[in-house]
């Protein structure tokens, strides 16, 4: 296989951000130049299989407060196809049980001379709290139940290789909106490009008052099955919940899952995503996972190359000598 | 024999109904009169403040303060935190008694009354543990507590979660006449929360605090002090709703009085956007619609009084994540400025009802001897700067924590001289 190529030089000008913590704060314009520097990347990779050299000498943190497997696997493959050094830190292995906190602990990490932190953490905003505290970039790969914003970037990756422009498409987001870092990032995501978003589950997963910001809410699967061009099942998910947001599981598959009979009644090219790892039985039936209109593993080789896309924006050569400076005051309000 | 003249100052004592410009005389601590006719000839005080253009009221009295003492030095003394109100223009504070131990013994209530002695700043009063042990278990020996000058009760952090105990405070306070403070939180409904839940709290991804988990216990208390006939103060209101509760109330007669924090009427649940664990409190930061509520309260007088629940945290605990950070901000230093800036320069009360609010009514509420400048009162006062424009600096604070949301904010108004006893304690530079 040929050397692939990648024709940018430098991070382009219009990335402004030292950090990627959350896409509610993107602009629509960021959220295509993510997009479009991905699906370039995608191309040069051979379809993420190729390396490049782009960040050889830089090294990255997986700093990861919560257990995770593909996440973390996938920063690190994108990471290693960019030429970059790759560390995992997991909190079980830490001074973090000696009582450290997790400043010291990044501080700590800092000064040994990496380029970014790739954090997860069970509380929302620590990636937020770290960037005013770090002198590196920092990625947030999950912050409970806030954001996880290369997963929202790679599911409309996944719709947009498909559909094309998002304007106009429809896509329910289903399950335990609530506790669901993939579903903010989704709804901010697809929103600024113009999707229509449903958020639809039980009104104890589902709050009326998603429709503040412009979201349709809806606790009634069947009946908005028919309108969505793209389905995203996310997960229930058990850890998070303080106490039971519905009575048994059985309940909530018969009323929330999504089944072969629900599949029929739907458009003929609905797309379906789940962010993983799906519970089947509970939000898809293994038919309609393995159907020929599941991106269920499209989304984890463009979560390759949309990664590829955030380290690279994040600690690629920045062009010019003025962005470097104006790049690192940013903080957030 | 000291004499101490405050000349041609505006003089405000909402307990007498005097606002005027006027001097103040006090001899050996105490208030001898107001106005040139109570027989002390001007040249012959021993000390003079020229108070042209400033507010001269009875001393402030802050009845929620924690100054951690004993048990948590690290985060504030007794003698770091009266500093702080002093400065703050504030001659007494109320303490809380969830220290560790908690304050629930007749010898636990001395210690503090010592300390305070010892630390020679403003007046501490006492607030003694409703349950033995703050556990919610069993009275604590309430008859005890007022012998040693314990001047009302609480279990502040946590309710007083078991309503037949509750009732029982109530109940038995009365023959002493002393007022039940409650922390009103009903815990199954706010769990795990740091923050208002509403619609930020969604956004955010964090767990919520429901305002009806405020309500509910108001509900449960005023209901309870109806029934009983007994006095229940409510600590630092939060929500419309518990407004409209102790509104309701008070109308029908029943023995309820309650207290607003600055934060409460000045900031909402959109601060936490950023993250930062200095605006996490408990009740959390509410809705715009809640805090135009709370200045209502405060505009009506169905809330009677400001207080600040300072709530010292040493640096290294609030820079945690949101989760683990402990509630709670600082509040004696810049309560006045917020006072005046939120309600007073915006036009939403005057002077005089911020007077009462910060001094009169609180000292009333606690039954201590305070909150006027009658003759023969103690010479506890306060005087204000009402136009001065300052900028909060945590760098410059007297408490020993800096957790204060407030740094780098301008405000409008500040104590610039604190009176106890008629000698000049802080005297702002």
């Amino acid at each position: 296989m040929p050397a692939a190529t990648f024709d940018r030089e430098s991070v382009p000008p219009q990335w402004q951000h030292r950090h990627l913590l959350d896409l509610e704060r993107l602009t629509p314009d960021e959220v295509r130049l993510l997009l479009d520097t991905a699906a370039l990347f995608k191309e040069a990779t051979n379809g993420c299989r190729a390396k490049l050299g782009l960040l050889s000498g830089r090294t990255i943190v997986n700093l990861f407060f919560e257990n995770s497997t593909r996440t973390r696997t996938s920063f690190s493959l994108a990471a290693r196809r960019l030429g970059a050094d790759v560390v995992d830190f997991t909190a079980a292995s830490s001074s973090l049980s000696k009582g450290e906190s997790f400043i010291d602990t990044a501080k700590n990490l800092e000064a040994m001379g990496i380029d970014a932190v790739v954090v997860r953490h069970a509380t929302p905003g620590t990636p937020h709290l770290l960037s005013q505290y770090l002198d590196v970039g920092v990625i947030n790969a999950g912050d409970g139940p806030h954001e996880h914003p290369t997963q929202g970037l790679l599911d409309i990756f996944s719709i947009r290789e498909r559909r094309g422009d998002l304007r106009g498409v429809t896509v329910g987001l289903v399950g335990d909106i609530s506790h669901s870092r993939t579903a903010r990032s989704n709804l901010w995501g697809l929103m600024k490009l113009g999707a229509h978003v449903i958020l639809c589950g039980p009104p104890t997963l589902v709050s009326e008052r998603w429709r503040e910001i412009g979201v349709e809410v809806s606790h009634d699967l069947d009946a908005i099955i028919p309108r969505c061009d793209v389905l995203n099942l996310l997960r229930i998910q058990f850890e998070r919940q303080n106490t039971r947001p519905f009575p048994s599981v059985r309940e909530y598959a018969h009323l929330y899952a999504m089944t072969g009979e629900r599949l029929r009644r739907a458009k003929p090219d609905l797309l379906i995503l789940a962010p993983g790892p799906i519970n089947r039985g509970v939000e898809v039936t293994a038919e309609v996972a393995d159907c020929g209109q599941s991106l269920i593993l499209d989304q984890v080789t463009n979560g390759l190359a949309v990664r590829m896309a955030v380290l690279w924006l994040v600690c690629g050569p920045r062009g010019g000598s003025a962005g470097g400076s104006t790049v690192r005051q940013e903080r957030i309000v | 024999m000291a004499t101490l003249l405050i000349r041609g100052g505006r003089v405000i004592d909402p307990a007498q109904n005097i606002d005027r410009i006027d001097d103040v005389l006090v001899r050996d601590g105490l208030v001898v009169s107001i106005g040139h006719d109570g027989g002390q000839p001007l040249g012959r005080a021993d000390e003079t403040i020229e108070a042209g253009g400033l507010i001269v009221a009875p001393g402030l009295v802050d009845m929620h303060v924690h100054l951690r003492e004993p048990g948590r030095e690290e985060d504030e003394t007794i003698e770091t935190g009266t500093r702080a109100a002093l400065a703050g223009g504030f001659t007494s504070v109320a303490c809380i008694p969830n220290t560790e131990p908690p304050i629930d013994t007749q010898a636990a209530v001395e210690f503090i009354h010592q300390k305070a002695a010892r630390a020679d700043t403003c007046n501490v009063f006492v607030v003694a543990c409703v349950s033995r042990g703050r556990e919610g278990k069993e009275l604590a020996e309430i008859g005890r507590l007022v012998e040693a000058g314990a001047v009302a009760f609480s279990d502040d952090g946590a309710p007083v979660y078991d309503a037949e105990l509750m009732r029982r405070a109530l109940e038995y306070c009365r023959m002493f006449d002393k007022p039940i403070l409650a922390h009103e939180e009903v815990l199954e409904l706010s769990r795990g929360g740091v923050m208002n839940e509403g619609l930020v709290s969604l956004l955010l991804g964090l767990p919520g605090m429901p305002a009806a988990a405020e309500d509910v216990m108001i509900g449960r208390d005023v209901t309870l002090t109806e029934a009983t006939g007994g006095r229940l103060h409510v600590m630092h209101v939060s929500t419309a709703g518990g407004v409209a509760l102790i509104r309701d109330a008070k109308r029908r007669g029943v023995r309820v009085t309650a207290e607003a924090c600055p934060h409460h009427f000045t900031l909402t649940d959109e601060s936490l956007r950023g993250f930062d664990s200095n605006y996490k409190m408990s009740p959390p930061l509410r809705t715009a619609a809640d805090v135009e509520a709370i200045i209502e309260g405060l505009v009506d007088g169905t809330i009677d009084c400001i207080a600040t629940d300072h709530a010292p945290h040493a640096r290294e605990k609030k820079m945690l994540e949101l989760d683990r950070a402990p509630f709670g901000i600082l509040g004696l230093e810049t309560a006045v400025g917020l006072s005046v800036t939120r309600l007073v320069a915006t036009g939403r009360i005057g002077w005089p009802r911020l007077i009462e609010s910060l001094s009169t009514l609180p000292a009333r509420i606690l039954g201590i001897n305070r909150g006027t400048l009658r003759p023969g009162a103690v010479a506890d006062v306060t005087l204000i700067d009402p136009e001065r424009s300052w900028q909060v600096d945590i760098n410059t604070f007297r408490s020993k924590s800096v957790n204060s949301p407030f740094h780098g904010w301008t405000l409008r108004g500040r104590a610039v001289a604190t009176i106890v006893g008629g000698r000049v304690k802080y005297r702002l530079g």
